[in-house]
This record gives structure tokens, C-alpha cells and sequence, in this order.
């Protein structure tokens, strides 16, 4: 047993566990050990990385306890891709963090962070279905205390409604969970996707009835129109960081739905078949023009980079929705890319802000001191969301063309993508000409504002350079994603990994 | 029994349901914690509904009741339980900080709520 596979569980909750016991006074030492303990989980998830792709899936039974009467925590392609952007990703967010100040501003702002990446590390971890609400829960309850981090009125608020909207979301997963024991009597997922194949044909309403449940709840996550309600308000109200932290969030929900929609309800099942194909694509679609039409028509700074992650879940639902390798490898790229620059938009947006004095897009305000530099950011921030050449997000989208082609609907689909992209660009240019052209029309000199400091910039440069990282590397990255996609449409390697055993041996 | 364990899972999700849609902090967190009642009710009855059966393998038991949702029903509890002190306690902090207690997107209508422009 590979006892690496429950590190980036057990790394974030021992240092959480210390950062609020022995340093929750002494911001300096927290910051030290929550960066040493990210940092190491980065090599950690490289590791893994290296033994999902040159091996068959694993399984840590935790306890050894044989599945499916113990939880396990299962290492594929997909849990260890996702955990590896988390870690990569999270460093980032988490310098910025520190050279902007934002994790000063209140209190136990890195044990969160820490409980945070549990939470999230776990639930693309786990094997078990119960499990992962549990994981869920972790994350979502560290989620509210960092949203809330900083205080201030209006972002309490947001943050009861964000609270009110995924207790909601708890109480329907539990619903879901509860409705898919009770006809399947397992929550392992590999010993769930076995019973699902065999299910009795009497039992078939049932199943619907917790598929659609339990899609629901990713929808939630995920920011599926109509359940995309809470993002808006809840990222544009968090601190910065908090939503560049938050932008894995939303992809939890996606590959919750890919897990979930290819091993145990996979398109050819008899009692679910192609239901949630054909509910998630137009709830994709409506996602995607709700998102960019929000970015075209946002007051603020804050809610521009909220619709338009809003939008990018709706690209990356289309993909996910046809259920076909090719589809989901794209999904996969598109995923990585729209993770890291909805984290760099939310970050660059963060200095628009710190810089501005406000993040509002209807006046205009006198020239940000240094704005060329944050000019610079913000374009390309701009380019990587729309999709624009030569960043990775102009090759996700041609991909997730590419996966949408021959089609009956491919019209429909393509013009969807492409239009809303020239809205999502529209949107981008009025921002930034708002924001740093117009304000010279007044000939007003900028304030005099000490330089931003270093940390925050290089922190967004960094999340830039990997994204550039993924597009000149593009080609290995599929090939890599291509060979994922396969085994988890594939799913025999998944279930064979958990050695499922009934008997009384 | 099973029309009194459904009846009551139904009564409460409705109410909670009902509750949750008058957007003002106290009903809200009334009906959500109904609605967990609801749910901890629904999983126990997932593994099904017997009377006088132990949770274990007996020999001379005639059946057994299914010890897994129990379990699950204990986390949901405590999770449940967490979570509603969380939302009472930033519930509290949104009447105190804005003295308005109520839960709903208005507040953040471009130009009326904007007040620190995020």
C-alpha cells in the first residue's frame, strides 16, 4: 500500500492543526509553516503524479480495511492531475496572499487556507461516496471563514447567503446519497458502479431520482445555470486571494460530475442512459451566455472576474456533457487552464482594486500609479479567460470545438463558444479601456502611491508563466490527458484497483 | 409505520423548504435545520425500517437493522450541527454589522449595496 496517497490529505490538517494551536498569534510563523507545508505538498503530488501515469490506478484502504466495508482513497490519473494543480495553484494564490497583506487583515486566515486544501485534496481523492460529502463539508466550512475573512458588512452578507445556498446544497447531496444507498446498498463508488450496471429493472426509478440529485448538488458546485446564483456575489465580495483560491472550487463540482457520470452512471446504463448528458448540455449553454453577458455587463471589477469564471464552467460542461474520451480530454485541458486564470483574473482584479481605491467599472477614476504594469496584467488575464491567441485558452476552447464537431447540434454549439467568446472580449476591452484609458482623458496625474510590492506581482507573473507553460506545452499535455480520459471512461482499472471482496474470507 | 416515517420526512422537508424561501435570517436557519431533521430521518430509513432487530449479526436474531446509516446519520448530525452554529453566528454578524437581517441578493443591485466598489 502506498501510504503517499493520503499525504495531501494529512500534510494540510496536521499544519492546520498547528498553525491555530501554537501560532495563531504570530502571523509571521503561520506564514512559514503554511507556505513550507504547501510547497511540500507540491513534490508530494508530483510524486503521485508520476506513479498514477506509469502505473494502474492504487488504493489506500485506510485502516486495511477491504473495500467496499472500508473508505479508500483512490490515486488515478484524474484524482492526482487535480491535486497537483490544487497544490501549484494554491502557492501562488497563497504568496499573494502575504505580499498583498490580505492574510493579516483578520485571524486564522493560513489554518483555513490548510483546512481548505484538505478538503479539497480529499475529495478528489476519496473512493467513497459518503466520504467525499465529508470532504465537501470540509472544504465548504473552511471556504466560509475564509470568505468571510476581513469582515466588513456587505461581505458578511454575501457570506449568509452563501452559507444558506450550500447548506441547501449539503442537505440535497445527503438527500441523494441517501436515495443511492438505499437502492444500491454501497457507497463505495467502484462496488456502487458494479450494482448500478446490475440493477434491477424495478429499481431503475429510484436511481434516476438520485443520479439527477446528485447532479444537482455538482451543479451547485460547479455553478451550473441555475444553481450559479451564490457565485457571483459570494467570489466578488471575498477577498481577492480567497477567490483565486476559490476557483478550484468550482472545479471540484466539474470533476465530481466526471467521476461520477463515466464510472458509475456511464452512458450506456439502461436505468440512466444519456439523462444527465441531456440535462447538463443545455444548462452548459445557458451557463456560458449568462457568464460572458455578466462579464460584458458587470459594475464591478469583482463581479466581471465572478461572471466570467461563471462562463468558463459553462465551456467546460459543454465538454464534459457528450461523454466521449476525446471530449473529456479536452474538458481536462480546459479545466487546468480555466483554473489558473480564473485564479490570475481574480488576482490582477485584486490590484485593480487595492490600487484604484474601488473596483466600481461605472466612473472613471484618475490613473492607478503603476497602472502600466497592472495594464499589462490585466490583458493578459483578459486573453488567457476569453480565450484569445497565444494562450492556453484559445487552444482549450479549439479543442473543446474540436471534441463538439460532427454533431447534430455542432451549429448550435461552435456558434455558442464563438460568440460568447467575442462578448467575453468586448466585455474585457470596455473594462480595461474604463479602467486604464479613460482614466487619462482627464489629464489627472495618478496618485502617489508607494510601488506594489513585489510578492504579489510575481505571484500573478508566475500563474501567467504556467499558463504559457501549458500552451507551448501543449502537445505532451494532451497526449498525458488523452491516455486519462481513456481510463476514466474506461473505469475497469478504477474497479479492479479496489479489489472489492464480499465473502467471509 | 412506513406512511408515518414518509409522512414525516415529507411535513418536514416541506416546512423547511417553505421557511428557507422567506429570505430573513431566522426562518432561513429554522428551515434549514428542519431540513437536516429531514434528511438524518431519510437516511435512517434508507436502510430500511425494522422494529426490534439488532445492529449486528446474531444467530439468534431473526434479522438484523442496518448499522451503516445509523453511522452515517451520526456524521450528518454533527456536521448539521456545525454548520447551523456557523450560519447563526454569521447571521448574527450580518444584523449586528448591517442591521438588516435580510438574505437575499438586493443588497448587491449594481450601485445600491457597492459600498467598498468590489
Amino acid at each position: 500500500m502506498n501510504h503517499w496517497i493520503i499525504v495531501p490529505v494529512l500534510l494540510p490538517a496536521v499544519t492546520a492543526a498547528l498553525i491555530v494551536l501554537a501560532m495563531r498569534s504570530d502571523i509571521e510563523l503561520a506564514r512559514v509553516f503554511s507556505v513550507a507545508a504547501n510547497a511540500l505538498l507540491l513534490p508530494v503530488a508530483g510524486a503521485l503524479l508520476w506513479a498514477a501515469s506509469t502505473g494502474d490506478p492504487q488504493v489506500y484502504f485506510l485502516g486495511n480495511w477491504p473495500a467496499p466495508f472500508g473508505i479508500v482513497l483512490v490515486l488515478d490519473r484524474l484524482s492526482a492531475l487535480m491535486v497537483g494543480l490544487t497544490a501549484a495553484m494554491s502557492l501562488m494564490v497563497q504568496l499573494y496572499a502575504m505580499g498583498s497583506g490580505w492574510d493579516a487583515r483578520g485571524r486564522h486566515f493560513h489554518a483555513l487556507w490548510q483546512f481548505q486544501l484538505m478538503g479539497v485534496n480529499g475529495a478528489f481523492l476519496t473512493g467513497d461516496a459518503f466520504n467525499l460529502f465529508v470532504f465537501f463539508e470540509i472544504l465548504l466550512i473552511a471556504s466560509y471563514g475564509l470568505m468571510i475573512h476581513a469582515g466588513g458588512g456587505a461581505r458578511v452578507r454575501a457570506g449568509v447567503q452563501y452559507v444558506a445556498y450550500n447548506l441547501l446544497g449539503s442537505t440535497l447531496f445527503l438527500f441523494a446519497l441517501a436515495t443511492l444507498y438505499g437502492v444500491t446498498g454501497t457507497l463505495n463508488i467502484a462496488d456502487m458502479a458494479g450494482r448500478v450496471a446490475e440493477l434491477p429493472e424495478g429499481d431503475a426509478a429510484l436511481l434516476r431520482v438520485g443520479a439527477v440529485l446528485l447532479l444537482l448538488v455538482f451543479a451547485v458546485k460547479g455553478a451550473l445555470v441555475p444553481l450559479q446564483f451564490w457565485l457571483p456575489a459570494t467570489y466578488a465580495r471575498a477577498p481577492g486571494p480567497v477567490a483565486a483560491l476559490f476557483a478550484i472550487m468550482t472545479k471540484v463540482g466539474a470533476y465530481a460530475v466526471i467521476r461520477f457520470y463515466t464510472l458509475v452512471f456511464p452512458p450506456d446504463t439502461p436505468a440512466t442512459g444519456g439523462l444527465y448528458a441531456d440535462l447538463i448540455l443545455p444548462a452548459a449553454l445557458a451557463t456560458l451566455a449568462i457568464g460572458m453577458i455578466g462579464v460584458l455587463g458587470a459594475a464591478t471589477v469583482g463581479r466581471l472576474a465572478a461572471f466570467a469564471a461563471v462562463g468558463s464552467m459553462g465551456t467546460l460542461f459543454l465538454a464534459v456533457a457528450p461523454a466521449t474520451p476525446q471530449a473529456t480530454a479536452a474538458a481536462l485541458y480546459y479545466l487546468v487552464h480555466s483554473t489558473l486564470a480564473g485564479a490570475l483574473l481574480f488576482l490582477v482584479a485584486d490590484l485593480v482594486i487595492a490600487r484604484r481605491g474601488s473596483g466600481t467599472l461605472a466612473e472613471v477614476r484618475p490613473p492607478l500609479a503603476q497602472g502600466g504594469m497592472i495594464a499589462a496584467l490585466w490583458f493578459a488575464a483578459g486573453i488567457a479567460t476569453a480565450g484569445m491567441p497565444p494562450l492556453s485558452g484559445f487552444l482549450g476552447k479549439l479543442l473543446v470545438l474540436d471534441a463538439l464537431a460532427g454533431r447534430p447540434d455542432t451549429g448550435l454549439l461552435w456558434a455558442a463558444i464563438l460568440v460568447t467568446s467575442l462578448i467575453a472580449i468586448v466585455g474585457f476591452a470596455r473594462a480595461g479601456s474604463t479602467l486604464f484609458w479613460k482614466a487619462h482623458e482627464g489629464g489627472a496625474a495618478p496618485e502617489a502611491l508607494p510601488p506594489v510590492r513585489a510578492l504579489p506581482v510575481v505571484a500573478a507573473v508566475a500563474l501567467i508563466g504556467m499558463i504559457a507553460l501549458q500552451t507551448v506545452l501543449a502537445g505532451p499535455i494532451m497526449d498525458w490527458l488523452a491516455a486519462t480520459a481513456e481510463q476514466v471512461h474506461d473505469g475497469s482499472a478504477y474497479v479492479a484497483a479496489n479489489r472489492l471482496t464480499y465473502g467471509e474470507d | 409505520m412506513e406512511l408515518l416515517v414518509a409522512t414525516g420526512i415529507g411535513a418536514m422537508t416541506a416546512s423547511g423548504v417553505y421557511l428557507v424561501l422567506r429570505r430573513r435570517a431566522f426562518p432561513v436557519i429554522l428551515g434549514l435545520a428542519m431540513l437536516t431533521y429531514a434528511v438524518n430521518m431519510f437516511i435512517f430509513a434508507s436502510g430500511r425500517l425494522s422494529v426490534d432487530m439488532p445492529p449486528v449479526l446474531m444467530p439468534d436474531a431473526p434479522g438484523y437493522a442496518d448499522p451503516l446509516p445509523q453511522a452515517l446519520v451520526l456524521t450528518a448530525i454533527v456536521i448539521s450541527f456545525g454548520m447551523t452554529a456557523v450560519v447563526v453566528m454569521m447571521a448574527l454578524g450580518t444584523f449586528l454589522e448591517t442591521d438588516d437581517d435580510r438574505i437575499d441578493e438586493d443588497g448587491d443591485a449594481p450601485g445600491t449595496g457597492a459600498e467598498d466598489g468590489r
